[in-house]
């Protein structure tokens, strides 16, 4: 968290691909490999970025709601 | 549930917790898609982390202490859906889909779409990295896995992104696209 917005870097060559952890996605099927070169632009991941952040911040702007909040405080104030 | 975790909590652990809720939320929903369960998760976790609070290290870093309870749990909640619904992913794409409204702005909609169909592991890599703040190193830490796998995760998360919303350029990602995603959703909810 700290004060930055973001820790993303610039994408590198993906040396991982083909590793084995890499192999299976989450739902257990073999993940497409990526030709090695299939590299994005900056301003590509830039903007994708971007529209996470504003998506992400879109829902801390939200507000949490009040049952959330009192369920931290009531656990401290009370003795 | 107030039983487990009735103890006096110091105010500093406190603030410290109310200070991460509104980002954890935003982590919750973004994994989810769902405003309800997300709430549900963060309750959980929070009942979860302050009826162990003994086993937080004061001095270590907070958010993360909680980001990887609620990815936990997250996650094994998602290994049941997933032995009860093959193509949960799909799903949740569906549940996404016909709630448009009740999860955020509709301008964000193509980009939620796009996200919900990332495999979760590529989803929750790029969530913490690009828009929670943390290292690298914090969400390997979170996720459990090395700080390469992360940074091939976040990669891939990215590629498969640039895919879905066909971006080619600039041009092809900017006020018109977000234009017309408003004018197909009647405005912004």
């Amino acid at each position: 968290m700290k004060n930055r917005r973001t820790n993303l870097e610039p994408m590198e060559l993906d040396k991982s691909d083909g590793d084995k952890p890499e192999a299976l996605d989450s739902m257990g099927r073999p993940t497409t490999p990526r030709k090695p070169d299939a590299r994005l632009g900056r301003e590509v991941q830039a903007r994708i970025g971007q529209q996470l952040r504003a998506m992400y911040d879109d829902f801390v702007n939200q507000g949490v709601p009040e049952h959330i909040t009192d369920l931290v405080r009531k656990l401290s104030d009370q003795d | 549930m107030d039983e487990a975790v009735r103890m006096k909590l110091d105010p500093a652990i406190r603030d410290q917790v109310l200070s991460t809720v509104p980002s954890l939320r935003a982590f919750a929903i973004s994994l989810c898609g769902n405003i309800d369960r997300a709430d549900d998760l963060v309750q959980e976790t929070l009942l979860r982390a302050l009826s162990h609070i003994d086993s937080f290290e004061p001095g270590t870093n907070m958010p993360a202490w909680l980001f990887t309870i609620l990815r936990n749990l997250f996650r094994s909640e998602y290994r049941k859906r997933r032995r009860e619904v093959e193509d949960a992913d799909g799903r949740y794409a569906d549940t996404l889909k016909s709630h448009p409204e009740q999860v955020g702005r509709v301008e964000f909609e193509e980009f939620r779409t796009a996200l919900a169909k990332l495999p979760a592991d590529q989803r929750e890599a790029l969530i913490l990295v690009g828009a929670s703040g943390f290292s690298y190193e914090d969400a390997a830490s979170i996720c459990g896995c090395a700080v390469g796998t992360i940074k091939s995760r976040v990669n891939r998360a990215r590629t498969r992104l640039a895919d879905l919303l066909a971006i080619d350029s600039v041009d092809d990602f900017g006020p018109d696209r977000a234009t017309r995603a408003v004018l197909a959703g009647g405005g912004r909810s």
